[in-house]
């Protein structure tokens, strides 16, 4: 047993910050909330990087990755708040023409909300009848289905957005981290009041915890596995860019800063998995079965 | 990332697995847990057992991973737990294996190992709990002895211990952290008086023991005088790595049977009730993972537990208490009886976020040495 990250995955995992600093830093963050859309170039850029193809087989052209990996980009992805149906497109890879090399952008109506129907190429499920919401996360413009059957987003589905979670969950513990380091009051770093350490403490080890169980969900595969990935990692987001709003102060609540597009996000990516009580109820029914 | 074990670990599991088949059995029923003496023979019954059948050995000189598969497979069997011989086996024996000369080596670590003799731990003292490096015992050179005079508090099973891992202050004038040394007291030494004290289980869990001029050969200090804060450091990294891989596994195995009980007793069609035990199946398993996780990277960082242990002991002591708050919901009026099963497991948790370091300690430490927070006051 080597529970750890092999060199290679840990190169992939740089390999995709790297490129994600380069193609989605915090200006491109912020100009994309000023001007909402996706970004194609963007999208192909990925595309060619392999994000989308990673799981696919090198027969079919794609890097013949495994789920590991797959969250480990996904992970990054989180981290970094890059908007987009990424988890329809990359699940759609090697099905939907395009979807590999990110030159189709593709959405699926699954549970939640759908998100990006008017600037997909491609819709998997029934949309008809779909009407916009204005969105609670800025860079994830959603439609409601009215009379859409129940679906369910599958396992994989499930598990990748829990990678995203964990992401988000990384980074807020870092922006919080970073500004209990440096802003002061009281003539001394706020990170030296235990209220605001304990807090990072707090956050640190949901992270850590929630990162056991996704990277374990993804070696395994197995559903109660990762329905249990799924609930800490939704806890770890939800609850760590909450506090990590709160270390911010008013700053925190402005528009400005990048704080809220986390805990935004965490919400869209929360609903996506079905409803958290789905997952309580297959752990359970795990520990009768 | 990889969860497979070796050909050689998963062989280890089977013929562990096996033998604890038939020796299990015929184990004698396990004594009442307020008699200590009981508890002591009971406890070094089975670690004989184990020491005759080549186990005992998986403590100190099996990889991480060996030592998990073993705590893993005793625990799922419903083997004794480690008990009377917690310190010895977890804390002080690892300590002397990596801080102590060959001579300490080959004194104190077989008989732990065999089961001739027990350890506490004595570190608490009454005006030093989270503040352990105040402590005030003190110790000062007589020839070859040191005389120690002092007290220890909170002691757990003083009475039935043969040694106890004792911090002294042997030089008052240092910094506090400088002055501390680290001695393997013999607990039959004229001068000790130790006083039993009940813990809110109502048992006499752990003691208050009394120091008077108490004589400690020079030869049973284990590391440099005043050096001891360094050796503790060593002591309690065993005690929050790698001290409760055994209990996360008797936590699922609880939580399984709290749901067979709920379906009998009805209250499994309460769906508040089901999903919040699904969802501390979910916590058992991350916190099951996370042990993977730490015992993988203690592996690879040469066998000595990182700071990860206190992001565990964090998680673990709340995730403890809020099981057995789940049985309590589980029993419904039933919990208030102490012969029912669970209750006095739900009294005991009560001790998780307190001993071994407090929960706001441990987020001082997560705080500070991981995130790099600056120290406060
Ligand atoms: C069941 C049990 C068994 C034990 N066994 C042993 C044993 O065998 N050997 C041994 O040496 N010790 C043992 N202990 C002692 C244990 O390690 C101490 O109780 C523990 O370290 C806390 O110290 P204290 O009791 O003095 O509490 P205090 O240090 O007085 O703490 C009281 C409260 O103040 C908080 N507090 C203190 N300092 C800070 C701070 N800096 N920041 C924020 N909050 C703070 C604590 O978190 C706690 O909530 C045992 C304890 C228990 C409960």
């Amino acid at each position: 047993m080597r529970f750890q990250l092999t060199e290679d995955q840990r190169a992939l995992r740089d390999g995709v910050r790297q490129l994600l600093a380069r193609r989605f830093d915090a200006d491109a963050l912020r100009a994309a909330v000023a001007e909402p859309g996706l970004d194609r170039a963007l999208w192909r850029g990925l595309g060619e990087a392999g994000f989308f193809a990673l799981r696919l087989p090198e027969s079919d052209g794609g890097v013949g990755l495994g789920l590991p990996e797959a969250v480990l980009a996904f992970e990054e992805a989180g981290r970094a708040l890059l908007p987009g149906p990424l988890v329809a497109t990359h699940l759609a890879a090697g099905t939907v023409a395009g979807a590999a090399t990110g030159e189709t952008v593709v959405t699926a109506v699954d549970s939640g909300p759908v998100e990006w129907l008017t600037e997909a190429d491609v819709v998997l499920g029934d949309a008809s009848g779909a009407v916009p919401l204005r969105s609670v996360d800025p860079l994830t413009p959603l439609h409601r289905v009215p009379d859409a059957l129940p679906a369910t987003a599958g396992p994989v589905a499930v598990l990748l957005t829990a990678a995203e979670q964990l992401g988000t969950a990384t980074r807020a513990c870092e922006l919080a981290v970073r500004h209990a380091r440096t802003r002061e009051q009281f003539g001394q770093p706020i990170g030296a009041f235990q209220a605001v350490k304990h807090l990072c403490a707090e956050m640190l080890v949901r992270a850590e915890t929630a990162r056991a169980a996704v990277y374990a969900a993804a070696v395994t595969a197995d559903p109660v596995d990762i329905a249990a990935a799924r609930l800490l990692a939704d806890e770890a987001a939800e609850r760590g860019a909450r506090d990590c709003l709160q270390v911010h102060g008013g700053m925190g609540f402005t528009w400005e800063s990048e704080v809220h597009l986390h805990l935004k996000r965490a919400w869209v990516r929360a609903q996506r998995g079905g409803e958290i009580t789905e997952s309580e109820e297959l752990l359970a029914a795990d520990l009768v079965g | 990332m990889d969860l497979s074990y070796t050909p050689e670990e998963e062989d280890f599991r089977a013929r562990l697995r096996e033998w604890l088949a038939e020796v299990l059995p015929g184990l004698p029923p396990k004594p009442s847990p307020d008699d200590w003496p009981a508890r002591r023979a009971y406890d070094l019954g089975w670690q004989r057992m184990l020491y005759d059948a080549g186990y005992a050995e998986v403590y100190w000189n099996a990889s991480p991973t060996v030592r998990l598969i073993f705590l893993e497979e005793t625990e799922q069997a419903g083997a004794p737990y480690v008990g009377a011989n917690f310190v010895g086996l977890l804390h002080a024996g690892p300590t002397i294996a990596s801080e102590g000369t060959p001579e300490q080596r080959a004194r104190w670590l077989p008989p732990v190992l065999r089961g001739d003799e027990v350890w506490c731990q004595g570190f608490s003292e009454p005006d030093a709990g989270s503040d352990l490096a105040a402590l005030r015992t003190r110790a000062w050179r007589d020839g070859d002895h040191y005389v120690v005079s002092g007290s220890k508090i909170w002691t757990s099973h003083a009475e039935v211990a043969d040694w106890c891992e004792l911090l002294v202050r042997t030089d008052p004038a240092a910094p506090k952290h400088r002055g501390i040394t680290w001695l393997a007291m013999p607990m039959d030494a004229p001068g000790i008086t130790v006083r039993p004290l009940r813990t809110l289980a109502g048992s006499a869990e752990f003691a208050e023991v009394f120091l008077d001029e108490v004589q400690v050969p020079v030869t049973n200090r284990v590391g440099a005088e005043n050096d001891g804060w360094r050796v503790t450091m060593v002591t309690l990294s065993f005690e929050r790595g790698t001290a409760f891989v055994g209990e996360v596994v008797a936590c699922r195995r609880v939580l399984g049977e709290l749901a067979r009980e709920a379906r009998k007793n009805g209250r499994w069609d309460d769906p508040v009730l089901r999903r919040r035990l699904g969802r501390l199946n979910a916590e058992f398993r991350a916190l099951w993972r996370l042990t993977q996780w730490n015992v993988s990277e203690a592996e690879a960082g040469g066998g000595v537990p990182g700071i990860g242990g206190s992001v565990f002991k964090l998680r673990y002591s709340h995730a403890r208490q809020e099981l057995y708050d789940a049985a309590a919901a589980v029993l419904g009026a039933q919990s208030l009886d102490l012969d029912r099963l669970w209750v006095l497991d739900r009294l005991s948790s009560l001790s998780y976020t307190i001993a071994a370091g407090t929960s706001q300690i441990q987020r001082n430490i997560v705080a500070e040495r991981i995130l790099g927070l600056p120290k406060g006051r």
